[in-house]
């Protein structure tokens, strides 16, 4: 059904057809217009049987989600930034256990300075937890991408995270086709766990494992996201069958089959980056983009061979390794490895700074003369960066960086007031 | 479905990890000798039978009790109960009051008419059996379970030697006595009364005895020189006692004086008040601290109005009257004269200064050594003329009912053996259960029962039994406050405090067994044990 | 109610056993056929406390549930010994996740429970005192505030023995840990406030909350046992000497937990939606020198450097312990 809808409003519809059994809600924005909608069902009694539970601590969150999901329940949970940092450990070990919950992840920065606003680099630091993470570009796909994810997990029995831009998505109306209960049966059977506690069949899950097994305990965990770059796909298609759309997969192209220059992205920005190069496109740039939807697992061969025809790539990502560069781009240079291809990282977005046409036009000219330095900060106000690392030269104490720099911005009249 | 590898594990499986071999020390189950068993000059086993008690299960009780003593009622009302002395209870609250649930189950086995098993096949040897005292009758006792035919002759008219003519009805009514000799008799034993045995050697000849046991009490009453006109009234205590068996009371008039310190003295004095003495009044050189009398005795006998000179001899017994002379304790605790006098008035005096055997049937049997008016035996108690056993108070020992009846039981069973050709093997003692073996938080706090006992002008006047009895439900009551020293009651502790479910219960009656495979050696089953069962032995490393 | 001691029968409900009461009077250990919930094989120390604790209170709660129980485990000594790969010793369906969330573990068990309409099936999660007092102490108050069908089990031995003996936040002061070392004018763990986690329980007013100890295995199991009847977040910590973590002989462990209770060191108590609602009274009381002796933790106190000014705190401490949970028998107090 068509509807006009906010995103959380429309996530929240999707995974409410997926039957969860039980819903753990801890607030942090901007996921919280999710379990919101998602708790007022639970009370309404539209969404039954169903346990939601409002925790104390995102960290409470994941571990109520690996018993519920451990008992054989299945489990969702939604966060954000400093809510999946605070859950990490849990994080991690839902992972190891290879418990099959659904996350939302209302993709927002990481503090300190503290700031709501969308980038990657919250979920991108879970990168290596265990987990499978699939990057929506609409909130269509985000609701589509809900469905195929407890799909995913629960056969694979392994949890992802489904990543939508916070703000960007999460809160913006869209003309979003919300499936019938009908569509998502079909498709989602009911949950069947690898393993459950259960008196009739009493055993002991999150053994110690010492140096003997543990390697080969990850390397399953590894293994299972390989089996993951065959299955995503899979299930992608079959969602077209019963849906009748393209959602999911692993990579998507865009105006690629003839590009010299490929822009890599992740999540909404997607949108504006296929306008700029329709743009482009118009004036005669052979310029195309990929975007990757799985980044856990990461699709390195069909990476590699979207971009093996092309002359260069430019990765834009919403994320930034301090002290090395991109972490999108990284990945990238692993699967063109040996090419010959050249590639450029440009940083943008963080912390829910606009990512203008102008500037991505700028950008990508600058990639197709191969202009640009390996790392690029879109953007920057290099005055401002300029300034604080000359007075920082000068002097030991030189204040709180964002504070002198949102003066210098002009933004805080006298930062001496709030020193 | 397959489940993870390695993180997720079947239940159960550290079965296959064997913990003991960490163990440097490992528990053993052990029976200690209970300080009550130790103590029991009849070597009861009053632990075990206690043990049945506790269940209420009193007829199981009385069937283990008289494997060693054929008496339990007469012991629960004659016996100066050294068990009790030595009960690790009295170092808790007060000692178990194991004499009085063994009269209780002496009582309840004549009041239910139980019987003992019948004895073994029969041996074809014949013994014979001199007294029909506490020691013989448990010589016969035990002689004819062990399947000899056993023949008692008797020199008096009535079983029971010292018990029915040294101990007052009023300690022991005569009707228990009655009782428990006949189950003796039922057994098949035969007792032939006014048969004195005037040569051991002949007599077992005419009879064809095999072996024999003599077991003849002390009945002849040590006299003193005491300086006396005609008119006084001086007796023995034991003819006192032996008259009140008698159709003819003795007549010892209004004030009697008894001299001597022993418990004999105390019965008879006693019994001085009951026949109408207006003044019983005990004669005895030293204090009552020294005083021979078990002080229960003592004191239920100054309770009835029995009074007592101390420090005091009698020097001269006059017309009514009597003079004795005050001592005073020099300093290693001896009474000296002091030449101090007193007049006391006297109708009798009565003379319980020891009593000695008649030992005139031992005349010319070979190899016997006689010293201090008792036949010397071997360990096994035979005399030095084979064949020939001797127990009771013609042997050095102290002269108790419960002695008597200890020795019977050792010379039957050493007769026993000696008939097959074979020495009686005793197994070594078992380690004794001190209290510094026990871990007493685990015994439920409860105080000893007072037995009840008759008004006191009944005592003064009748001859009626002084002790009542345990009921059942306060014999239970008393039969559990026993620890059950060194031996297991089946608590459950180890069974319950292992750390590492090391102990197997096998079941009630079956107690427990460790499982080595997996016993650490902690030491808590222990530690924890209450009545000091497990100990822990180290391994060989 | 309170637990009702049965007072004679020889040993009354003083030993795990006792032949001579009935057979439905009798405790859930001295049963032949006891799950032995935590198995034989595990590698706690000789006389792990917890590991008795645990086989107490776990079989307690199997005996109740008719063996309907899963258990969430903290991290902590009692998980590592239990269940290194490739041996688990737990017979009863058993998750460890982590140290800090075994509360909010055990919350998505009944969660799951409920959802799935089976009511029968009860949930129980146990962890040592730092995945309890400390980095569980958390989820451990949100499972309470939302009363959730959870029975948390803590088994109180006093410190982080796993990672080597450090202090805790149920550490007793003047202890020595490996970081709080007997050095210094104030030698051993510092007087400081306390976290008093049971009393903490009972002002989330939770149905049910209650100490015990392994030394009073009837007074456990009753509790155990009781609250296993009620529904919602109940709270039950039990204390468990370790005899390596202690320094104390390892057939001691029981002996010194009857001390704590019998000093006054330890009170034993049940609550009721907050409120006190029974005693496990002193029997015999003690000075608290026989509890300390024993224990090398405590060793700087006595000797050659002793300290009796601490004692006497440390007497303190128990005294009025006894005085506000009347621990004293009638008309002791």
């Amino acid at each position: 059904m068509l509807k006009q809808t906010e995103g959380s409003k429309a996530v929240a519809e999707a995974i409410a057809l997926c039957r969860p059994e039980v819903i753990c809600a801890y607030p942090i924005s901007p996921q919280t217009h999710i379990v919101e909608a998602l708790g007022e069902m639970v009370k309404a009694g539209e969404l039954t049987p169903c346990e939601f539970i409002n925790v104390e601590s995102e960290f409470a969150a994941m571990s109520v989600a690996i018993g519920s999901s451990a008992a054989g329940a299945r489990s969702y949970t939604a966060t954000a930034s400093q809510g999946l940092l605070f859950m990490v450990e849990a994080v991690y070990n839902a992972a190891g256990l290879g418990l099959p919950i659904v996350m939302t992840v209302a993709n927002r920065a990481i503090g300190a300075p503290i700031n709501i606003w969308n980038d990657h680099s919250d979920s991108l630091s879970q990168r290596d937890s265990g987990w499978m993470q699939l990057f929506a570009e609409t909130n269509q796909e985000a609701v589509d991408l809900h469905i195929q994810a407890f799909r995913l997990a629960e056969e694979l029995s392994m949890p992802i995270m489904v990543c939508m831009d916070g703000f960007i998505l999460t809160h913006a109306f869209e003309r979003v086709d919300i499936p019938s209960q009908e569509q998502v049966d079909a498709y989602l059977p009911p949950f069947e766990p690898r393993q459950v506690l259960d008196p009739a069949e009493p055993m002991s899950i999150g053994a110690m494992v010492g140096p003997e097994a543990f390697m080969e305990v990850k390397y399953l965990a590894h293994a299972k996201q390989m089996q993951a770059i065959e299955l995503i796909p899979k299930l992608a298609d079959e969602f077209k069958n019963i849906f009748g759309r393209d959602s999911g997969g692993l990579i998507r192209t865009y105006q690629i089959e003839d590009a010299e220059t490929v822009v890599i992205a992740m999540g909404s920005i997607l949108g504006t980056i296929k306008d700029v190069v329709d743009e482009m496109r118009a004036e005669g740039h052979k310029i195309g983009v990929l975007g990757i939807i799985s980044f856990r697992p990461f699709p390195l061969e069909q990476v590699r061979a979207a971009l093996i025809k092309s002359k260069r790539f430019i990765v834009l990502e919403k994320s930034l390794a301090v002290g090395m560069g991109g972490i999108v781009a990284t990945n990238v240079r692993m699967a063109v490895t040996g090419s010959g291809l050249r590639g450029f990282t440009a940083i943008a977005g963080l912390g829910g700074r606009a990512i203008p046409k102008s500037s991505l036009h700028k950008l990508f000219r600058q990639a197709e003369q191969e202009e640009l330095e390996a790392v690029t900060f879109v953007d920057l106000d290099w005055a401002a960066v300029n300034k604080q690392l000359e007075r920082e030269k000068q002097t030991r104490r030189s204040g709180p960086i964002a504070e002198n720099m949102l003066h210098d911005k002009g933004i805080v009249g006298v930062s001496a007031k709030f020193g | 479905m397959q489940k993870p590898f390695a993180i997720t594990l079947k239940p159960g499986t550290s079965l296959t990890n064997h913990t003991g071999t960490w163990r440097t020390a490992r528990p053993v189950y052990l029976d200690r000798l209970p300080p009550c068993n130790n103590a029991c000059p009849a070597g009861e086993n009053i632990q075990g039978w206690l043990f049945h008690a506790e269940s209420g299960e009193y007829e199981k009780a009385w069937r283990v009790l008289v494997e060693n003593n054929p008496l339990p009622a007469v012991m629960g009302r004659v016996c100066y109960h050294p068990c009790e002395g030595a009960c690790n209870r009295g170092q808790l609250d007060s000692s178990v009051g194991i004499n009085s649930v063994e009269r209780f189950l002496g009582d309840e086995a004549i009041k239910r008419g139980w019987k003992f098993a019948a004895p073994a096949a029969s041996s074809g040897k014949k013994v014979l059996v001199v007294g029909a005292g506490p020691s013989g009758l448990s010589a016969a006792y035990h002689l004819a379970r062990l399947g000899h035919k056993v023949e008692i002759q008797e020199a008096g008219p009535l079983a029971g030697g010292m018990m029915r003519f040294g101990i007052p009805k009023y300690r022991l009514p005569r009707e228990v006595l009655d009782a428990e000799v006949q189950r003796i008799l039922d057994l098949g034993v035969t007792l032939k009364f006014g048969t004195k045995v005037a040569n051991i050697e002949q007599s077992m000849k005419d009879g064809g005895f095999d072996a024999a046991f003599l077991a003849v009490g002390a009945h002849i009453g040590k006299r003193t020189f005491i300086p006396a006109g005609d008119a006084t009234k001086i007796v023995d205590a034991v003819s006192v006692l032996r008259s009140m068996e008698g159709e003819d009371k003795p007549m010892l008039g209004r004030r009697v004086v008894v001299y001597g310190g022993g418990n004999t003295a105390i019965d008879v004095a006693r019994t001085a008040k009951r026949l109408g003495a207006s003044e019983a009044i005990i004669v005895y050189r030293r204090t009552r601290d020294k005083m021979p009398a078990h002080d229960f005795e003592v004191e239920e006998a100054l309770q009835e109005g029995v009074m007592v000179k101390w420090l005091s001899t009698i020097k001269q017994a006059g017309e009514g009257n009597i003079t004795i002379e005050k001592m005073a304790l020099d300093e290693k605790g001896y009474p000296q004269p002091t030449g101090e006098f007193e007049t006391l008035e006297a109708d009798s005096v009565v003379l319980a200064l020891g009593q000695d055997v008649d030992l005139s049937l031992l005349e010319g049997v070979s190899g016997l050594e006689i010293k201090d008016g008792t036949v010397q035996v071997s360990p096994n108690m035979m005399t030095g003329h084979p064949g020939i056993f001797a127990g009771g108070d013609m042997v050095p020992s102290e002269r108790t009912v419960t002695v008597a009846v200890g020795h019977g039981k050792k010379a039957a069973r050493n007769i026993d053996a000696w008939l097959r050709g074979a020495t009686q093997e005793v197994p070594p003692k078992h380690e004794l259960a001190e209290f510094d073996k026990l871990n007493t938080w685990y015994y439920s706090d409860a105080d000893k029962t007072v037995r009840p006992m008759l008004d006191i002008i009944r005592r003064q006047t009748s001859f009626d039994e002084v002790q009542g009895g345990l009921n059942e439900s306060t014999a239970l009551f008393e039969a559990r406050r026993c620890l059950s020293c060194g031996n297991c009651f089946e608590c459950d502790n180890c069974y319950g405090v292992c750390p590492d479910n090391a102990v197997i219960k096998l079941g009630p009656g079956k107690r427990f067994e460790f499982k080595y495979d997996y016993c650490k050696g902690c030491g808590l089953c222990v530690a924890e044990c209450p009545c000091g069962a497990i100990k822990m032995v180290a391994e060989d490393i | 109610m309170s637990f009702q001691p049965v007072k004679f029968y020889q040993t009354g409900t003083l030993t795990v056993g006792n032949r001579l009461l009935a057979q439905d009077e009798r405790s859930v250990q001295a049963n032949q056929m006891r799950s032995n919930s935590i198995n034989s094989g595990h590698r706690a120390c000789q006389g792990c406390g917890e590991a008795l604790g645990a086989r107490y209170a776990i079989d307690a709660a199997m005996a109740e549930s008719n063996g309907q129980l899963i258990a969430a485990n903290a991290t902590g000594c009692l998980e590592v010994f239990s269940t290194p790969y490739p041996e688990s010793s737990w017979q009863l369906p058993w998750i460890h996740s982590l140290f800090g969330n075994a509360p909010a573990v055990a919350t998505g068990i009944a969660a799951a429970m409920k959802v799935k309409g089976r009511n029968d099936v009860r949930v129980v999660a146990q962890g040592g005192d730092g995945g309890t007092t400390d980095i569980g102490f958390g989820c451990l108050s949100g499972m309470f505030e939302r009363n959730d069908d959870v029975l948390y089990i803590c088994y109180d031995n006093q410190g982080y023995m796993n990672t080597g003996v450090q202090r805790s936040s149920a550490t007793p002061p003047a202890a020595r840990t490996a970081t709080t070392m007997p050095v210094g004018p104030e030698p051993g763990n510092v007087f400081g406030q306390g976290k008093n986690v049971p009393e903490i329980a009972m002002a989330h007013n939770i149905p049910y909350v209650a100490t015990a100890t392994v030394a009073d295995l009837r007074d456990l199991e009753y509790k155990v046992r009781k609250a296993m009847q009620m529904r919602g977040a109940r709270y039950i910590q039990i204390f468990v000497p370790c005899p390596l973590g202690w320094g104390a002989a390892s057939h001691d462990t029981i002996r010194l937990a009857r001390l704590a209770k019998e000093t006054g060191m330890f009170p034993v108590f049940e609550a009721e939606h907050g409120e006190v609602t029974s005693v496990l009274k002193i029997r015999n009381k003690v000075a608290v020198e026989e509890y300390l002796k024993p224990q090398k933790r405590f060793a700087h106190l006595f000797g050659k450097h002793a300290h009796p000014e601490t004692v006497a705190r440390l007497q303190a401490i128990a005294d009025r312990n006894i005085r506000k949970y009347k621990l004293l028998p009638e008309g002791e107090n």
